[in-house]
């Protein structure tokens, strides 16, 4: 075997490679991926739903119960974060039904968002220490 | 790129949110708490502004909505009593249950806003689910604040309202509502997506109804609950990490509250939800004394004043009926005069004292009563026997014996303030009528209670006089 047999084999093998590589991709890319790219994100989503949801829970069991009424004016602004699927919607929507629905919530929001700080910020400048 | 930037703007805000909720577990902390949370949500809103592709008409509407929303919101804030704190949270929620209904419509109109469409352009099953519970927890969490809200203002009578087959009609609906969420999976009609929306605000309103008065407190935490699994579901339709964070956050705190609400008042989730349970508060009234009792002993301010000034220890107990009197102010006055004659001062909460969790502990800082002062059920009540004075003001059932001693009492296994330990017990009281639960409290007719009969807050005032004299 001569060397240029021997590269002209090397380079058709390397060619056949190539082939069956592409040709793995597009079995990959017609078969696994569509069920991958479905599948995946919503698992991806339900594990971080459930994570915060143990985070929550610890967490607000160490809430003290003199400062549970502040707790809901918190939670009730920030569940209002609800306005990143209204503006999202408002913004990106090309048809006047999304602008429409969107604009309505956001405003709603807005109110949630702003009045859930402003009254929990009123409630907590009232606890102070003695004397 | 610049997704990646909104992504992580996202995790920013999400760490920042635990953390406002992580600072509410002292006062001290509380406040930079509260602003954490502001930062986080400011953060949110500008990522999203400046997410890719946003239209410059979509932009001027969406601050458009903010500065309407945001004046209204700080407005309110600013003006509202802390005694209407209740019916301020219920509103709130309200609002965010109808956030809910309106992104989860221009979700539907718009899918390809948030890439929820299949190769076919039709929006995917999956979305159709997620998107059809985030729009009926949310219409529920809409009707069933708004009752909450009429309830707690006083526009609607606090009384359950019950009528034969509610629980059936209850349920039967339930299982209509579901049918329609499969159908609309399968076929993602507009007209079952309405449909939806329309049975849920009805189920809503069912729900909440037979629901009485003094039972808020669990329904305001549940409802709470409910608006975070809302903007969970809505998370998971626009696939947004932030609000399924926030949604399960949210949606975690109202039930842990509920639950508390519920074991402050030894009764089961299911049982406080069915609903039928008390009156509009004090309506059962007792008449005065009743059968073979001795007669209740009434006493003038004056006298409490006297026997108080003389005291070492006092505990008070401060109700429902304190918030509605609007005592707290002089309540606190006369709390100050006692300590100035070297008298020890300590307030007493129950669990589920007032219309919504910790409401007393609000109105009392509200009054300027350090917080040092205000102490927990399992905290106080070893203390009652130390104590030559409990001073009951607007409270009943949480104080009655009779949750110890009868099983068949409405109220036994509900735990309570041990006031019966004190060497005095003072009851100011408008009249004999029994509480909520429509019992009669025996500790009213022992030889160490007595009556100071009038509204709350005169005869605070007049015993602030007598001390003053």
């Amino acid at each position: 075997m001569n060397p240029t047999e021997l590269a002209n084999r090397a380079a058709a093998l390397a060619q056949d490679a190539m082939a069956l590589a592409a040709q793995a991709r597009v079995v990959a890319e017609t078969h696994v991926a569509p069920a991958a790219a479905a599948a995946e994100p919503f698992l991806l989503l339900l594990t971080i739903f459930l994570m915060a949801c143990f985070v929550g829970y610890y967490v607000v069991w160490n809430v003290t119960p003199a400062l549970h009424s502040p707790l809901m004016g918190v939670t009730n602004a920030i569940s209002s974060v609800i306005v990143v699927g209204a503006m999202l919607a408002t913004g990106l929507g090309e048809s006047t039904a999304a602008k429409v629905f969107g604009f309505i919530a956001v405003t709603l929001a807005s109110v949630n968002i702003f009045g859930g700080f402003a009254v929990t910020r009123r409630m907590l400048a009232m606890f102070k220490k003695k004397g | 790129m610049a997704h990646t930037l909104s992504t992580l703007a996202y995790l920013v805000a999400s760490v920042l949110f635990i953390l406002a909720l992580r600072g509410l577990s002292h006062p001290e902390t509380s406040r930079k708490g509260n602003t954490f949370g502001m930062v986080g949500m400011g953060i949110a809103v500008l990522a999203t502004l400046l997410h890719p592709g946003m239209s410059f008409s979509g932009i001027s509407l969406i601050v458009l909505g903010l500065l309407i929303g945001g004046s209204i919101g700080t407005y309110v804030a600013q003006k509202i009593e802390m005694t209407s704190l209740p019916q301020l949270v219920a509103a709130f929620h309200s609002l965010v249950g109808m956030a809910a209904v309106a992104v989860a419509a221009a979700a539907f109109y718009a899918p390809e806003s948030f890439g929820i469409l299949d190769a076919r352009g039709h929006i995917k099953a999956g979305s159709l689910v997620e998107m059809s519970l985030g729009l009926a927890i949310g219409a529920i969490t809409f009707s069933g604040s708004v009752i909450a809200f009429l309830k707690l203002d006083g526009r609607m009578s606090g009384a359950p309202i019950t009528f034969k087959g509610q629980h059936l009609l209850n349920a039967a609906l339930g299982a209509l509502l579901l049918v329609l969420i499969i159908s609309f999976v399968a076929s993602g009609n507009p007209l079952l997506f309405w449909l939806i929306a329309l049975l849920a605000f009805g189920l809503g309103f069912l729900l909440i109804i037979p629901i009485g008065g003094a039972d808020m407190p669990v329904v305001v935490s549940m409802l709470n609950s409910y608006s975070g699994w809302a903007a969970a579901g809505i998370g998971f339709t626009v696939g947004n990490l932030l609000l399924i964070v926030t949604g399960a956050l949210v949606g975690a705190s109202g039930a842990i509250l509920s639950y508390i609400m519920c074991k402050g008042m030894n009764r089961s989730i299911i049982n406080v939800l069915l609903g039928g349970f008390g009156s509009d508060g004090g309506a059962a009234a007792a008449g005065g004394g009743g059968g073979d009792r001795p007669p209740v002993k009434a006493g003038s301010p004056e006298d409490a004043a006297y026997i108080m000034k003389n005291a070492q220890k006092i505990i008070i107990v401060p109700g429902y009926g304190m918030a509605v009197a609007q005592a707290q102010q002089v309540l606190r006055e006369m709390a100050e005069l006692l300590k100035k004659e070297g008298v020890d001062i300590s307030y007493a909460i129950h669990p589920v004292a007032g219309r919504m969790p910790g409401h007393m502990n609000v109105l009392l800082a509200e009054a300027n009563v350090p917080y040092e002062e205000v102490h927990e059920l399992e905290e106080i009540n070893p203390e009652f026997a130390e104590a030559d004075v409990a001073f009951v003001i607007g409270a009943n059932d949480v104080t009655n014996p009779a949750a110890k001693t009868d099983k068949s009492s409405p109220i036994y296994g509900m735990p309570i303030l041990d006031v019966e330990k004190a060497k005095t017990v003072f009851f100011i009281k408008r009249g004999m009528a029994s509480g909520y639960a429509g019992v009669d409290n025996e500790l009213f007719f022992r030889p160490n209670t007595m009556m100071l009969f009038g509204d709350a807050k005169k005869v605070t005032q007049q015993i602030v006089q007598a001390l003053q004299r």
